[in-house]
């Protein structure tokens, strides 16, 4: 069978293991190497996948919920959609969730997600009560901020490389609406763009789309969009239908004109500087899952989500190049979204760190990893990082020094023997 | 509590039915062998939907203890859905006669033990529904599952009459032919992806159809008209041929 993450770039034949049970999974992880832990394919790029392909999804009990403390127990097949389906309407919502619903709770704790309240409320690691961890060994270690700290550290945001996890106890928060007081800033460029993330710091939830193709006085113009929980008691939640794309259009239908009067359509809707709106749980946290198959709109080739993040204090000047750098190439993307993130925590590979983040789309084509690499020049210069969660490409210089943590984590794979057991072609390419 | 009684819970089937109607508000029964394996499958469906769902030990061949484990039930159900099955295996069942009885047993004898004690209490009660997954393989004996297949065609008879005798009880009963259903059951085979069903599809026509007081569905529905044909073909031409 051949495997594809999100982005259709790589593609790798590998075989699959279904896990369903405990007792066969420790079988699995005797007998094969090159393991690596499957959830909902929703990884960009090659973090999950690898010759031997454990597919997680059919592990997916929910376990136990504490009503009292809102603490809930799941395997880690779990989508957080289903936790969605089931909660909200009872008034609980993820404490931490990224853009997507469409992932497994065992893929959250791997790439350790964050969303657009990152700046208040943290990594979804914050959320996490503990977890069940399977060694290359096939012992079970329980893992939490106070129990096998170092394996805890390692697994959030290890990229599945420490082992299988089994399942998750996570805490949920309360919510009294399932509808969102959404404000929308449009900004005229990158200063008023960073204005405004400063101003509205302390609303829980913020995100921005900026437009990259704009230039000269115009460079970082962006839609921020800020908001918050209403208290108006709705919790009535149902999923809608979804829109599904049915073809790989011909690659030249996301251009360089296409996606110009994309972005400038987009940014021109909204008339006003400020205005406000109330929007429901799917449309301000998961616009794109309203497109069962987004991916697909990049053709077959595929596309790389490039995401960044830079220090604060050298925010404003590195985007400022990295903006000019993609609008002279030409090659712009159409989903640019930018972020203001909080403090970074302690755990060996996570990405976010307190600055500003940049995630851009790029349809794959000739001239792209040549452009790609020219960011990352620019990303180490301003002692910035690369998200591993998205990656498909970054070269093990680049990653390395982005990460200050990795000895400790290979150093550790190293002790618990993962790195003979555990390796997907991310980890083989940047070697940790 | 509207409870419903699901016999053979173990199945991919049995658990995509027992999503379905926990779902849409009902508590249920999940009867099985070594039933205790289920629990964390009853819990799961406890959470999700706050539908209260027990697990019961039934062995389906223990006939004698049949009456016992109605009576047991703490609340007598409003519905029963039978997915006991035993595909077996053809050609070993030729031979050797051990087989033949557990196909038989397993697909028609026991269930039909299991299923005069429950009939005779919804006639009683004059209402009820009585859901039994039979197969199309039951519609005409082929030689690659005659066996299991008879076992199939017998039950379906079976479920036609006691259709026919609780009519006036206001008892319904609704027999389900499923195709080719992606199970553990067929895993491994090499089914036509066309033809066939996910148990998730058979779980929503059965609900579907069971709400409708509907009495006999093929899931999925084109294999109405497969088997229309089949049946069409003269009995000379049939024997010749290797369907």
């Amino acid at each position: 069978m051949s495997f594809l993450g999100w982005g259709n770039y790589p593609k790798i034949a590998g075989r699959v293991f279904n896990f369903n049970k405990v007792s066969t999974l420790s079988c699995i992880i005797n007998k094969y190497d090159e393991l690596i832990a499957y959830g909902n394919g929703r990884s960009y790029g090659d973090s999950a996948l690898s010759k031997n392909i454990i597919n997680t999804k059919p592990h997916s009990f929910f376990l136990n919920f504490d009503e009292v403390n809102g603490l809930l127990h799941i395997q880690a097949g779990v989508l957080l959609s289903e936790i969605l389906d089931v909660f909200v309407p009872r008034g609980w919502f993820l404490k931490i969730t990224p853009g997507t619903k469409l992932i497994t709770v065992g893929g959250a704790v791997a790439s350790d997600v964050h969303g657009k309240n990152h700046h208040i409320e943290g990594c979804f690691s914050e959320s996490i009560e503990m977890f069940n961890l399977m060694l290359p060994d096939g012992k079970i270690v329980k893992c939490s901020k106070h129990e096998n700290v170092e394996l805890f550290m390692a697994t959030c945001g290890g990229m599945g490389l420490t082992g299988v996890i089994l399942d998750v106890q996570i805490s949920l928060k309360k919510i009294k609406s399932q509808y969102i007081n959404q404000t929308t800033i449009k900004t005229k460029n990158l200063q008023e763009t960073f204005e405004a993330f400063e101003k509205y710091k302390n609303t829980t939830y913020s995100v921005a789309w900026i437009d990259c193709f704009a230039k000269g006085k115009n460079l970082g113009r962006c839609l921020l969009m800020v908001g918050d929980f209403s208290n108006d008691g709705k919790l009535d939640y149902q999923t809608k239908n979804k829109y599904k794309v049915l073809f790989n259009p011909p690659s030249f239908f996301l251009n360089k004109l296409s996606v110009k009067i994309l972005n400038w359509l987009y940014y021109g809707r909204v008339r006003k500087t400020i205005s406000k709106q109330r929007v429901d749980i799917d449309t301000f946290f998961y616009p794109l899952d309203a497109i069962d198959n987004w991916n697909k709109v990049y053709g077959k080739k595929g596309f790389i989500q490039y995401q960044f993040i830079l220090p604060k204090e050298v925010s404003f000047k590195g985007l400022g190049n990295v903006l000019k750098e993609i609008s002279s190439s030409g090659k712009g993307s159409f989903l640019a979204v930018l972020k203001l993130y909080g403090k970074d925590n302690n755990n060996y590979l996570s990405f976010p760190m307190e600055g500003y983040s940049l995630a851009l789309d790029f349809k794959i084509e000739k001239g792209l990893f040549e452009l790609l690499d020219k960011l990352d020049g620019i990303i180490l210069k301003y002692g910035g990082r690369i998200y591993l969660a998205k990656d498909a490409r970054v070269k093990k210089e680049v990653f390395e020094q982005g990460y200050p943590r990795i000895g400790k984590f290979r150093a550790l794979r190293k002790k618990y023997k993962m790195s003979e057991k555990f390796n997907s072609l991310q980890s083989r390419r940047i070697e940790i | 509590m509207n409870y419903v009684l699901i016999i053979g819970a173990k199945s991919d089937i049995a658990k995509a039915i027992a999503r379905k109607y926990t779902k849409n508000g009902y508590d249920l029964f999940l009867a099985a062998r070594q039933s205790s394996e289920l629990e964390t499958f009853a819990n799961d469906l406890n959470i999700r939907t706050g539908r209260s769902v027990q697990c019961i030990e039934l062995d389906i061949l223990s006939y004698t203890l049949h009456k016992e484990f109605y009576n047991s039930l703490e609340e007598k159900p409003i519905g029963v859905i039978v997915v006991t099955g035993y595909l077996g295996n053809q050609k070993t069942a030729q031979s050797d006669f051990d087989e033949v009885k557990k196909i038989v047993d397993t697909n028609f004898t026991g269930i039909i033990s299991l299923l005069n004690i429950i009939a005779d209490d919804f006639e009683k009660r004059k209402s009820g529904f009585i859901v039994g997954i039979s197969s199309v393989a039951g519609d005409r004996g082929r030689k690659s599952n005659y066996i299991y297949g008879s076992a199939k065609a017998a039950f379906s008879t079976y479920l036609s009459g006691l259709r026919n005798r609780l009519y006036d009880s206001n008892v319904q009963v609704l027999t389900v032919k499923p195709g080719y259903v992606k199970t553990r059951m067929t895993k491994g085979m090499d089914l036509p992806e066309i033809l066939t069903a996910q148990p998730e599809e058979v779980a929503e026509d059965i609900y579907r159809a069971q709400q409708k007081e509907n009495s006999v569905i093929y899931t999925k529905r084109i294999w109405k008209l497969i088997m229309l044909i089949i049946n069409m073909i003269p009995e000379w031409k049939f024997k010749r041929s290797n369907i």
